[in-house]
């Protein structure tokens, strides 16, 4: 195990030097240098252009600019954003919660949805609801992503607020301007609260697995199952619910003048969030599960034809029990790996769905950057959403070896 | 014995069919077989069904609006065309031409309205399936072309050729494709035909290399390989005689998944106006969005300038990838139902 991730990590490392590499590259070929645009201000002469081609390092051959630009990635130097003149690492610290947040809470609800519905229908291969499904997942899975935000927004934020007169879902942005007003959280003040959900999800998130674990491990019945599963996953809801209105600092409260109630706590800008994230988490959901759903059907397939599926079936184990525990878990490895693949790729995959909903995250920082030619932030967004993914790769790897001992030991 | 065959039969027997003639009967009777086998599969067929309406649309249907060897064209240019036109109408009173209001409504005269600066929606439609075709099949087509060889040398050779595509594979998958086209356009004029080249080429070096490399791994080890090699067949000639015509199938079918992204690629980079196009459906969109109709409170009011063009994209790439899964469920043998 130990060789193979020390294989894995060495490989990693390689690869992300080519990627530095060929992303430098890529932009050297490009003609026209990005800070050329910087350069060619009309109103600097020419003493002062040479000036900034000195300062910025433009006049030092490639191979020295190249090194430069890899110790600056090192040392987390990755330059000033032309637009406001803000170090751009501080930036994508800024932005990277609210993407982060978005989207974990999408692919995890897209892919548990996805392995249902690609279990159940490899189960029932060539019935009715096979087709069904896979022609309406496939329909979400390649459908014009702003069409689909556009026609739900239309749906849930227009028409139903015609209808019922309230206004039910908010139509852009991530939080409420009137009320994170009110509240002197510091500068980056939503980050404070986007670390702690991200918190609360990881912890529940791994109290959820670990619990599930325990509970088959020691239930056996599965009425009894059932009902310490859900139990335990009500209790841990609540404990949640609980730290957030009564545990210092989550349950912070903020003086809010006249409004409100006289304060605003932290929970009540967490349900705010999470109020502006149900339409952008479900388009992401509609339009990502249909992948899963094949992948875990294909995966699923070829389960069934183990000879283990078939002793199972033999033995005269119920339909339900062959289907999930024994089929559907061993089916479920390639799922996870693409799991933590469409999480690495959730930036990229992220930026239609971020600017449709005006989600100040990475996605949007990116196209926006572009758009105002602010190289040093577009740059270092592309670079940095290439690590990430690299990273989220060899959580994949690692994962992977974990869940499959014949990978380890190959 | 052999004296009692009659000379007519040996003559006979001694007739053989000219080789293209044998070629052309194997290619047909393959085709028949691989048609059979692709027609059970009903996913397979809705989406050949809808490629084929879009096809017909708009390279048969849309060349013959604009005249045919017996009748003349049936749009006047000046109103229909998708980039130049302009919504004339004949003015019996003044006795000339005026332009009607747009962006107008379905009418009689333009089927599916006109979009922010008066053009026929119905024309730039069919247009656009052109635009779609042209750019997802020759960037597919460059796509197969490098992701087979690519497949196969690496398959054959081993060692470092191997190892370096491989690695070279992985960044491509994890490879921030949206963003670094995104990136790309803010530094040079991205257009259709170098918008196709680089897509082809991202996608002929990704997840479709390592596919075929293991698909051309399990090839390599057949006994005709080391015929051929005992024959005295060069290592181009194994690659290309017999190693890549045994993967074909495989890289087909990646070739469906290809158009699909490809076309998807296209239309997002259209829809947030980077790409140098002319017309196409996301810059159909674009354009509606740029001139405001694209507001959460106007959009179904203004729906024909954005439902048709985005329904387009959407039919359009599932059509593929529909087709690509059910080449899928005869290429893949663990897939088969029998």
């Amino acid at each position: 195990m130990r060789r193979y991730l020390l294989r894995r990590i060495v490989q990693i490392v390689v690869t992300l030097y080519l990627y530095l590499t060929l992303v430098f590259f890529i932009l050297q070929a490009m003609p026209g240098d990005f800070s050329q645009i910087y350069i060619d201000n009309p109103q600097l002469d020419k003493a002062a252009r040479e000036q900034l081609i000195r300062d910025l390092g433009l006049d030092k051959p490639l191979h020295e600019q190249y090194l430069t630009y890899l110790r600056n990635f090192v040392i987390g130097q990755w330059g000033v954003s032309f637009a406001n003149g803000r170090p751009v690492w501080d930036i994508i610290v800024e932005r990277l919660p609210r993407t982060a947040l978005l989207f974990v809470t999408a692919t995890l609800i897209a892919f548990y949805l996805g392995f249902l519905l690609g279990k159940l229908i490899a189960w029932r291969r060539g019935r009715l609801i096979e087709y069904t499904s896979t022609v309406v997942g496939i329909t979400f899975y390649t459908a014009f992503t702003p069409m689909l935000a556009l026609l739900l927004v239309w749906i849930f934020a227009i028409q139903l607020t015609n209808w019922t007169g309230v206004k039910l879902f908010p139509i852009a942005n991530f939080l409420d301007m009137d009320k994170w007003q009110l509240v002197n959280l510091g500068p980056h003040g939503s980050n404070i609260i986007f670390g702690y959900m991200l918190a609360t999800l990881g912890a529940l998130a791994a109290f959820i697995f670990a619990y599930w674990w325990l509970c088959h491990r020691l239930i056996h019945r599965p009425g009894v199952r059932f009902l310490a599963l859900l139990g335990g996953y009500t209790g841990a809801l609540l404990l949640a619910g609980y730290v957030w209105v009564a545990v210092e600092p989550l349950a912070q409260c903020w003086p809010a003048f006249q409004v409100y109630g006289g304060r605003i706590c932290n929970w009540q800008l967490a349900v705010d969030i999470l109020h502006h994230m149900i339409l952008p988490v479900t388009v992401v959901t509609l339009i990502s599960f249909g992948g899963t759903m094949l992948l875990m059907r294909n995966s699923m397939l070829e389960t069934i034809r183990e000879d283990y599926v078939m002793a199972a079936k033999a033995k005269g184990l119920p339909d339900s029990k062959v289907r999930d525990d024994h089929a559907a878990r061993n089916a479920l490895l390639p799922v996870v790996t693409s799991f933590v693949l469409s999480l690495a790729l959730a930036i990229d995959g992220g930026i239609i769905t971020e600017t449709l909903f005006s989600w100040p995250g990475m996605g949007l920082t990116l196209l926006n950057s572009v758009q105002e030619q602010d190289f040093p932030l577009a740059i270092a967004a592309l670079v940095f959403t290439g690590v990430f993914a690299l990273i989220a790769h060899l959580v994949a790897d690692i994962l992977y070896a974990y869940l499959d001992p014949r990978i380890r030991y190959e | 014995m052999r004296t009692l065959i009659p000379a007519s039969a040996t003559s006979k027997r001694r007739q053989f069919d000219p080789i293209w003639r044998v070629r052309a009967r194997l290619l047909w009777r393959s085709a028949r077989e691989s048609w059979a086998m692709f027609s059970e599969s009903k996913i397979g067929l809705t989406g050949a069904t809808i490629i084929a309406i879009f096809f017909v649309a708009g390279f048969v249907v849309y060349p013959m609006l604009w005249g045919g060897p017996f009748w003349g064209p049936l749009w006047d240019e000046k109103i229909y065309d998708p980039i130049l036109g302009r919504p004339f109408i004949w003015s019996e009173e003044l006795q000339t031409y005026i332009t009607e209001d747009f962006p107008s409504p379905p009418s009689p005269r333009h089927w599916l309205g006109t979009d922010p600066y008066g053009r026929d929606i119905l024309s730039q439609i069919l247009h656009g399936i052109q635009a779609a075709f042209v750019l997802g099949i020759f960037a597919a087509l460059i796509t197969v072309f490098i992701g087979t060889a690519v497949g196969a040398i690496s398959a054959y050779y081993g060692g470092f050729v191997d190892t370096f595509f491989m690695r070279l594979a992985d960044i491509i998958l994890l490879f921030p494709l949206i963003a670094f086209l995104i990136v790309l356009s803010g530094l040079m004029q991205l257009d259709f035909w170098s918008l196709a080249l680089i897509l082809g080429i991202y996608n002929g070096f990704g997840a479709i290399t390592i596919v075929l490399k293991s698909q051309a791994l399990a090839v390599k080890v057949k006994p005709y390989i080391e015929a051929a090699r005992v024959a005295g067949g060069s290592h181009g000639h194994i690659i290309f005689r017999h190693i890549v015509p045994n993967i074909l199938p495989l890289s087909f079918l990646y070739m469906m998944f290809t158009v699909t992204s490809a076309i998807f690629s296209e239309a997002v980079l259209s829809f947030f106006g980077l790409v140098d196009i002319k017309m196409s459906w996301g810059l159909m969109i674009n354009i509606t969005r740029d001139a405001g109709y694209l507001g959460a409170t106007n959009l179904m009011q203004f729906w024909w300038l954005w439902l048709p063009a985005g329904s387009c994209i959407t039919a359009l790439c599932a059509a593929f990838y529909l087709v690509g899964r059910g080449l899928d469920e005869i290429v893949n043998p663990r897939l088969r139902q029998r």
